[in-house]
């Protein structure tokens, strides 16, 4: 019996929060009494041996470059594989794009339970239980798995990457894979910005700021701050920002560390995206927008004075002139 | 040309939020219920076009739901479609509501079939890979640009921080979210003529469900917010730094 964890990357790199899912999965290996084993599709820069110092023993990897596209169909026969040879019981993905491609594939291929947005470590006391986040974050729902292997898809930021000791044996894998029925044909990536989904820190703007010629103290702030920037729903609307910085219940959901709401009202739409995040913080010039019920920290203030002072203060902290 | 779009019921975006029988039924008096949003502005949308590009273009409706969804099966139908099957179960499990729809599919021979990203109650995202694989067809997810030219589908999809673009012939599975078409305003005509387009209503295939809900939480208020005046920002960059940790 093992647990098996995916192990997701980009232009070469693990992603960070498939590192978040390698940890998730070693701790729900030393729950379970069972050990924790990787597998990667394709082939990345990092020395793979290293991922054992997140807890897991073994990794496995399919060498192959035509994977580093990913094709969910292809994936899961892979993964759907594995999962047999090893024994898998839990297997464990991030609920980030590649996962939400291939975890539900995985769970109908293998009649086995899904839990999508798993924001906490199962809870084995009577049976086996995972919570997640349901009404767009507004609240959380216990899910049971009565299937005899469990798939747990993890939220991005809501378990943390800890780093220990220990090297995992690497192990090709030499398994047939399937050509491809997806061509990848064009990537475009917002250069030198951190990705929504994986940012620490967000800061967003809303309809508060006017205009998009505005956005200059917003970029400049998420800059010095390493943020991700996003926006409400009708910035993205009216094209004063691309539309994959919308974040709320249409949009995309976050859970950053912190996040700063600047010129939003915080509309119940706009607040299921983000009230995941741990540290709210809101300026607003109007005291009885709704988003301050949902703030830990806020400004009553106008923006155009408010923000250039943060940012100098910002400065002044990180020592940049 | 065929196409299936799944379409499903979910309480307004505005709706409270509570629960009842000790915390394991979503309380639904009061609610009023929509379609799911990215199944209606998208998917939905997206398929219209589709067919008023190639008129020749079939479009039928699938929703897993008792007879409480017909309303809103019916106000799909007035956006456009040709016909709306309805599958008589209640489930909140999404391998079941996908297996239903894959035996639906399965009989009609689509060329695509299109759901939304996620419900905005359950927040799955799963269905539409669930249907894929129980029909053996490629996947994409989370698409935000939908071109069809001749049997080849050109879809452009979110990854993190940024887009790609992807090739497949058809038929395909694509699960669709903003970018891929407009919002629309269901308009008079639609609305008279949903009335006589036929909704089906098929009982359900014997499917095991693989998950249950044990109970549902609130998450815990808020403290309550801590208001720096508006000429000290440094103020707040301080305590961000030292009592909130954040950077
Ligand atoms: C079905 C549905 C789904 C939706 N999904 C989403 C979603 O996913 N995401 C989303 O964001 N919205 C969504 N919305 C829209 C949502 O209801 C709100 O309309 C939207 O969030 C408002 O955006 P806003 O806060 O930027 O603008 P507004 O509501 O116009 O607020 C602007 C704020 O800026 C403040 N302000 C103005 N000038 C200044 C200044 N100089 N300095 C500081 N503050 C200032 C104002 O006091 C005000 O509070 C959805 C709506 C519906 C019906
Ligand atoms: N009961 C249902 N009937 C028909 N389609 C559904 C149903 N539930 C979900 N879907 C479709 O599957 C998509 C993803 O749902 P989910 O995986 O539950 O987040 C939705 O956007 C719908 O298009």
């Amino acid at each position: 019996m093992s647990v098996l964890i995916f192990v997701d990357h980009a232009d070469g790199h693990i992603k960070k929060s498939s590192l978040e899912a390698l940890c998730y999965g070693a701790k729900v290996a030393e729950l379970t009494g069972t050990s924790a084993v990787a597998i990667l599709l394709g082939t990345v820069t990092e020395d793979l041996a290293s991922l054992g110092k997140y807890g897991v023993k073994k990794v496995h990897q399919v060498n192959n470059e035509q994977l580093n596209h990913l094709d969910a169909q292809v994936y899961t026969k892979i993964i759907g594989e594995t999962v047999a040879s090893i024994n898998a019981t839990v297997v464990v993905f991030s609920n980030n794009v590649t996962g939400k491609a291939v975890a539900p594939r995985l769970s109908a291929r293998l009649k086995a339970g899904l839990v999508a947005g798993a924001i906490a470590l199962p809870d084995t006391s009577n049976g086996f239980t995972v919570k997640k986040t349901v009404f767009s974050g507004k609240a959380f729902a216990n899910i049971s798995l009565g299937t005899d292997i469990k798939i747990i898809s993890v939220n991005p930021n809501s378990y943390p990457v800890t780093s220990g000791e220990g090297t995992a044996e690497v192990v090709a894998l030499n398994v047939p894979v399937d050509a491809p029925k997806i061509k990848v044909s064009a990537t475009t990536k917002s250069s030198g910005q951190v990705p929504l989904t994986e940012a620490e820190i967000v800061v967003s703007g809303g309809r508060g700021l006017k205009g998009p010629e505005n956005w200059g103290m917003i970029e400049e702030l998420a800059k010095l701050l390493g943020a991700a920037t996003a926006c409400s729903r009708p910035v993205a609307d009216a094209h004063w920002r691309p539309h994959n910085e919308h974040v709320g219940q249409t949009g995309i959901a976050i859970a950053p560390n912190l996040y700063i709401a600047i010129g939003i009202s915080g509309a119940i739409q706009h607040l299921a995206g983000v009230n995941r995040s741990k540290i709210i913080v809101v300026i607003n010039k109007d005291p009885e927008a709704p988003f301050f019920k949902a703030a830990d920290y806020g400004i009553v203030g106008d923006a155009f004075e408010v923000v250039p002072k943060i940012i100098e203060a910002v400065k002044k902290l990180k020592g940049v002139a | 040309m065929k196409i299936l779009v799944c379409i499903s019921k979910t309480p307004d975006t505005t709706a409270k939020i509570a629960f009842t029988n000790n915390n394991t039924k979503f309380a639904t008096d009061g609610v009023q219920w929509i379609i799911n949003p990215y199944d209606e502005w998208y998917a939905l949308v997206r398929a219209i076009e589709l067919k008023e590009k190639d008129p020749s273009t079939t479009i039928h409706l699938v929703t897993v739901g008792l007879a409480d969804a017909d309303a809103i099966i019916r106000k799909a139908l007035a956006l456009g479609g040709d016909e709306a099957i309805r599958i008589n179960a209640d489930s909140h499990d999404s391998y079941y509501i996908a297996a239903q729809i894959a035996e639906v599919a399965k009989q009609g021979g689509y060329d695509l079939i299109f759901t939304g990203k996620e419900t905005i109650d359950y927040n799955g995202s799963s269905i539409g890979g669930m249907i894929a694989e129980l029909l053996d067809m490629p996947y994409i997810s989370l698409a935000t640009k939908f071109e069809l030219n001749g049997v080849t589908a050109m879809v452009t999809r979110e990854i993190e921080g940024g887009e790609e673009t992807d090739e497949v012939n058809l038929p395909v599975v694509v699960s669709c979210q903003k970018g891929v078409a407009e919002q629309r305003i269901p308009n008079m005509k639609g609305i008279m003529g949903a009335r006589t387009k036929p909704l089906k209503v098929n009982e359900p295939a014997a499917i095991e469900s693989l998950t249950t809900v044990a109970s549902f939480e609130l998450p815990p208020a808020k403290a309550g917010v801590k208001l720096v005046p508006a000429d000290n920002p440094a103020e707040l960059v301080r305590l961000l730094h030292e009592e909130a940790k954040a950077f």
